[in-house]
Order: C-alpha cells, then structure tokens, then sequence
C-alpha cells in the first residue's frame, strides 16, 4: 500500500524530470572563452597523498619532492613564483623603492643580502646562497616547508659559513622525505612559524607579535588562533588565491572600509574588518555606538592586542652590535641573562651579534598609519647625525583622511654604518671566506666585502650608530574582556599621550579655558559664601535695631 | 491685597524642574569626568551616561519649550526694568541692613524681575551653547573625516567646556538664593508641592476662589 502513492507520484512526475535531465545533465560544456568562475575557500581534504604512486619515493633531495608535486599541480610552481617568499622582492608602487629582504637593511642580523647561504634557510626554496640561484627553476621550489605535517622537517644553511659554524647542525635526524611528502597538508601555524616566528634570529625576536606561543595559545594569548576559540591557521585570515596570499608588511592596508565579502569576494585582504565589518561592536548601547566611530580613526589592534610579547616568550627590544666579537680564549662565547615567561633562558650576549635587552607584555609605541613605510634603503642617504636612524618610518597624519592609530614595537639597535659616505652598511657576516664576520670577528672586514660585493662604495670607514625600526603589531589578539577600556587612552599620560593631530576628550584641555573655569567657580563660591556670611553677620550686630526679619525673597 | 497660598507651579513645571535638576547635576559631573575633574567613574561610564542624560534632557526641553509657548507660561520669563534697580539694590545692600526683599510673588509674575533676567539667559543663551555644541560634539562621527575637522573638535569641545563651567556657576548661585531670607526647605517646598505665598488684589483672590479653588488654599 505504501509503494502506490509513491509509484503514482514517480509516474505524475515523470516527464518533468526527463525534460529537466536532458537540458541540466550531463553538466553542459564550459565554452572556451568562459571566464573562469569563483569558488569558496578551499578547506582540503579530498586527495590522501600516502595513496599517491609518485610520492612513494625515495626521494634523496627536496627538489626531487618538488618535482614529484608539480607533476600533480601543474600550475603551482608558476603561481608561488609570483609570492614574495620565493623572490624576497617587492617594489613598493607609491614610492618605487626596490623592497623585501633582498635589498633591505634591518636592524637585527642587519641584511640577508650576500649571506643568503644562512638566511635563505627561511627562502622557500632549496639552495640560494649566493647570486647564481636560478629563480626560474620550479624544483627549487620548497614545498615541504610549508605543507609538512609530521613535524620533523627541518632546513639546513644553503652553504656552509665558516668551519666554527658546523656545530649548529650536529645531530640531527635524517629526513624521511617519502613519508614527509606522503602527509603534506594545507600549512598549520607551525609551518609559518618555522621562520615567521624566529625572524631575526631566535623565538620572537623580530615581530613582537609572532612567538612560538601562537603554535598552541591559550584563548588569553589570542583569539583567533587559540584551539579554545576559533583554532585558526594563520591562511584563515591571510587569504589565498594561487598561491599567493594576502596581506603584507610593505603594503599595509591600515584602514579597510570595504567591510566582509560575500561569498567569492576579497581574496586579497587580512583585514580584521574582512570578516569583522565596519561596524565591528553590536550597535546595541551608547558604549558599543561609541566603539564604532571610533573604527575611522583607531586600528581594531591598538584596543584588542593591549600588549605584546605575551605568552611567555620576550621580544628584542634594543640591540647593541658595539659589544659583539669580544671572544674568550679566542674563541666567540654567549651569555645568559634573561629568564622570560616560560622559564626559558635567553642569551644577553653572543659574541656573534652582540647585546640584547629583552621585553615581555610591552605597550607599544602608537601613531597615526596610513599603511605606507618608507625605508632607508641601502642606497639612501642619511644624515648621521640626526639619531636614531630610521630603518623605516611610518607615514600618516590624521588630516590625511586615511590614516588610523596603530600600534608598533619600536625596535633600537646600536649598528654599523659608513661613516664617510653617511649610509647604511651590506654586512658579510656568513661565509667560507676570511673576510666573514662571523669567523673572524673584524667588522670593517665584514663591511668592505659585503659592499664590494655589490659594487657599492665604502669610505672605509664605519661607526656604530643608533637606528630604529617600526614593525606594526597585529597579532595576539586579545579576548574582548581584556581589550584596553577607554580610560587608558581618554587620560593625561594615557597610551595615546604622544599622538598628535586630534583633540582627545580627557588627555587634551584648554589650560586658559580652564583656569577662567575654575576662578568662575571658586569666585562664585567665595562670592556666596562672603555675601551669605556677610548679611548674617551685619545682621546679627545690628539686631535690636529692626525688627524686620521677615524678609521674604523669592530666589 | 491680601497674600494667600496660591498653585504657582503645576504637576508638569514641577516635574520638569526636579527631572531638570536630576539630569544637569548628571551632566555636570559626567562631563567633568569626561574632562578629568574627578575620577568618580571609568570613561566609558561617563561618557554613556553623560549621551544618555543629555538625549534625556533634550527630549525634556522639547516637551518644556511646547508648554511654555502653548500655556503662555513664557510670560513669566519676559525681562522687566520695572523694579529690577530694587532687587539688585536689596542684594547688594539692602540685605545687609536687614532690608525686606522689595519683591512679592504676583499671581502674573511668579519670578522676581532679576530671576527673570537671569532665566531668560540660561534659557537663551547658556542652554542653546551646551546643546548646540554637545550635538555636534556627540556626532563628530559624522563630520570627522572632512578636512580640518580635527581643530573644530578642539573649538567645539572648548565652547562646550566653558559654558558648563558657566551653568556650574548659576547652579551654585541659584542654590545659594535658596539659602537666604527664609530656611532653604521653605524655599524648596513651593517647588514641591506647588503652593507659594502670592500677593493677590480681592478680584483675583475671588476669581481663583470661584472658577479654579483647587489652586488656592
């Protein structure tokens, strides 16, 4: 009895369905010329690579790996030459100035270039150590980097630097390739963390913001990423599309009006206000309506992310190269000093790079961004004697219209420059050479090799001298209850005390407005209390003279 | 003439001048919370306060501003000369002489020409500066990305500040006439209940006794 209705139903509907099956199905061809339509993110998940013949291996070297890669993804070798992690170049299109860490000069390890035999261990490709590296080649693409998932992948210096230095990789296991390509995946924050987390040489240094707390956080440390919130890999906000994702230290965008996308809209942005809108609070009280004027001219980060450097690991605060190369029976030493959050030692001194001052929960420096830096380029010249030097500045103003208050790590070092020509220095610090720093302890060795190398003219003679660099702070979002309450910023000597441009109720007054205040009203004072006191007081003298108390006023 | 006890504020005056009271003493220490006078409150708790009063009481100016104009109670507020030079001599002399204020209540005149004067340019002058300016001041958000606004806001924030010190300074003298002459209760009370002595010609008295008793006891 229960099949007829059913069979009845089939029938009734039958020429319906056939009709819609022979336009709809199967699906129609894709004209050539279509444009290619947009999908949704992508999550993972439908191929396991272990079931994969090409990757059965053995592989003897990455490239092989790589190799084996493209044969599947055709197309992402020549997409991910397009990402800066494989040209470590990037010319900025407002000011033209040649960018990324194939030119720059930095105030940590002071420069990349000409020691890429140890700082491209964090290119994302397999052996560039001087300037032959073929960037054209696809197999030297390092996949691995990025997609291992069995946490044993690790990469060694492209070239050997001096013969003292082969202790660094004493040791270490043998990768099992086959086994780490047969269990790649889409990148977990451990994979980014591998460099982005020991930029500058060690856990935290550089940024501030990026610690190798951030591979598992607690929910206090930040939000996003902590497993007790939304558990994000670090492509959950730094969006994807061929392979090269978005957001950027040297194009910043450091006020998004554009709000969410829809579905298949901005790839391109890792702006909080991509998912969070423009009007981020719930619009449901005076406080929260409040909030959200605040968005045209206060970054979401100076509120959310109070502090940096938090959860345990201590950033760089102040580098000093004056006390590097002091050596102890002639051989380069380090020093601890500094015991951080966790309980971890850190070094205050290493014969190879100097001094460090550390910071751990440190308010950072505020000012008005409109995401545009300039950078003292190794071509730039400066002016001595106005210290400290700015590695880069941050442009903005509030007038500009674009810009927001954003917060920075303000990073001092104490670092050579080329006292004749008033430049900034190409240090060689890594090689095979005599003239490597890091070997024989002679700065002006170091100098004059690591100009000379790129043409570039050295008077001779080098001084140390201050410089400063600003990396704005963007990660370690707070939970909401511990973003900054208004009071920290609306006070005298409140986080905002050096931010200029705009009138900031309960920092800013008027001292002439006032001073006339305060006398109208201790002077209205005085004058009631003088007339109140007065009239009694005559009155009471003069009682028995009249008799007319009644005096009847209507105030 | 005789003086009798005579409704001089209705139900609605009375409610608009303690509700007023309530939400200006609000403002005034809201605002200099704002300002960083005190520190009784967090910021935000000022500043949430502070919006909220001052809609209130724009809301209660509104409805004050309809009754004044459509009960013809505005009169009341009309500056005089007429026996203004008495008033101010009996303050600043006559007092101390242990003089009788020159001044009695009139059914027609329930404020004495000084008090006139002077609420006449609260309403006038004090009240159109601290809202004016607190409105534009309020939606900054609006007008704060066209160019040069940032130096507005200072010139703004200042015209506000300063009128607020000048109301404080009314608020401290308009309590202290309060205290002068009779108990300060029994200058509060026609606020209470409504009822004040009024001196009233025998066709007054008659006609409040005979069309309007409920205002006269």
């Amino acid at each position: 009895m229960r099949v007829l209705p059913g069979a009845l139903l089939a029938v009734t509907l039958m020429p319906l369905t056939v009709t819609q099956a022979r336009s709809n199905w199967p699906t129609p061809p894709i004209a050539g010329d279509a444009a290619t339509q947009v999908s949704g993110p992508l999550t993972g998940g439908s191929a396991d690579h272990s079931k994969f013949a090409a990757l059965k291996g053995p592989f003897a070297t990455g490239p092989e790996v790589t190799k084996a890669c493209l044969g599947c993804h055709t197309e992402s070798g020549r997409h991910f030459m397009k990402n800066i992690h494989w040209t470590w170049d990037f010319t900025d299109p407002e000011t033209g100035q040649r960018l990324g860490k194939k030119h720059l000069i930095n105030n940590f390890c002071t420069n990349a270039r000409g020691n890429e035999g140890m700082c491209a261990q964090c290119h994302a490709g397999y052996g560039w150590k001087d300037e032959t590296f073929d960037f054209t080649n696809q197999d030297n693409i390092d996949c691995l980097v990025c997609h291992d998932h069995t946490g044993t992948y690790y990469k060694t210096t492209n070239s050997n630097g001096d013969k003292s230095c082969a202790v660094m990789f004493e040791g270490l296991p043998a990768l099992d390739l086959a086994q780490i390509a047969q269990s790649v995946q889409l990148p977990e924050r451990a994979n980014c963390g591998t460099c982005h987390f020991n930029g500058g040489g060690g856990d935290n240094v550089k940024h501030g913001d990026l610690s190798s707390a951030l591979k598992d956080p607690p929910r206090s440390l930040d939000v996003h990423m902590s497993s007790d919130g939304q558990n994000f890999a670090c492509t959950a906000c730094h969006v994807t599309k061929n392979h090269v994702w978005a957001g950027s230290r040297y194009a910043v965008i450091a006020k998004d009006t554009a709000g969410p996308g829809r579905p298949g809209q901005r790839r391109d942005v890792a702006t909080c206000e991509s998912c969070h809108g423009a009007a981020p609070h719930p619009a449901a009280s005076v406080r929260h309506l409040k909030l959200n004027d605040h968005v045209a001219s206060v970054a979401c980060q100076t509120c959310h992310i109070p502090r940096f450097a938090r959860g345990g690991i201590a950033t760089v605060m102040d580098w000093d190269w004056r006390t590097a190369g002091q050596t102890k029976d002639g051989e380069g030493y380090h020093e601890h000093g500094y015991t951080q959050g966790n309980g971890e030692e850190r070094y205050t001194y290493k014969s190879i790079k100097g001094s460090f001052t550390y910071g751990e929960n440190v308010i950072p420096d505020y000012g008005w961004f409109n995401g545009q830096m300039r950078y003292t380029t190794i071509d730039t010249q400066v002016d001595l004697s106005d210290q400290p030097i700015p590695i880069n500045s941050y442009l903005g103003a509030r007038a500009d219209g674009r810009s927001r208050i954003w917060p920075f790590k303000r990073m001092l070092t104490w670092q050579p420059v080329d006292a004749g020509n008033g430049t900034l220095v190409y240090t060689h610090l890594w090689g095979e050479d005599t003239d490597a720093y890091w070997g024989n302890y002679d700065m002006g060795k170091a100098i004059a090799r690591g100009m000379q190398d790129f043409g570039l003219a050295y008077s001779g003679h080098f001084d140390f001298l201050q410089t400063v660099s600003y990396w704005p702070i963007t990660h370690m979002v707070a939970p909401k209850e511990d973003a900054l309450a208004c009071g920290d910023c609306h006070m005298e000597n409140g986080r905002l005390s050096t931010v200029t441009g705009v009138y900031l109720p309960g920092r800013d007054r008027n001292r002439w407005v006032d001073l006339a205040g305060l006398i109208l009203i201790f002077g209205t004072l005085g004058g009631t209390l003088a007339h109140g006191l007065g009239h009694r007081v005559i009155r009471f003298k003069n009682r028995g003279n009249t008799h007319d108390h009644a005096g009847k006023n209507h105030s | 003439m005789i003086i009798r006890q005579v409704l001089i504020y209705t139900v609605f005056e009375r409610f608009w001048h303690w509700t007023q009271m309530t939400l200006i003493v609000t403002m005034l220490v809201t605002g200099f919370a704002i300002h960083g006078l005190n520190h009784w409150m967090s910021f935000d708790e000022a500043v949430t306060l502070h919006t909220l009063s001052a809609l209130a009481l724009l809301t209660l100016w509104v409805l004050a501003t309809f009754w004044l104009f459509t009960t013809g109670n505005w009169k009341h507020y009309l500056p005089t000369a007429s026996g203004l030079g008495q008033v101010v001599r009996f303050y600043s002399y006559g007092i101390f002489k242990g003089e009788r204020h020159p001044y009695r209540k009139a059914y027609w005149r329930k404020h004495n020409p000084l008090q006139a004067i002077a609420y006449l340019a609260l309403k006038i002058v004090l009240f159109p500066l601290i809202w004016a300016s607190g409105i534009i001041y309020l939606l900054y958000s609006v007008w704060g990305d066209m160019a040069g606004a940032a130096p507005w806001l200072e010139r703004v924030a200042l015209i506000h500040t300063a009128t607020a010190y000048a109301i404080l300074a009314f608020v401290i003298i308009h309590v202290y006439m309060l205290t002068i002459g009779h108990s300060f209760l029994h200058h509060v009370a026609p606020m209470v209940s409504g009822f004040d002595e009024v001196e009233l010609s025998p066709e007054e008295e008659a006609y409040l006794i005979t069309d309007e008793p409920h205002r006269i006891r």
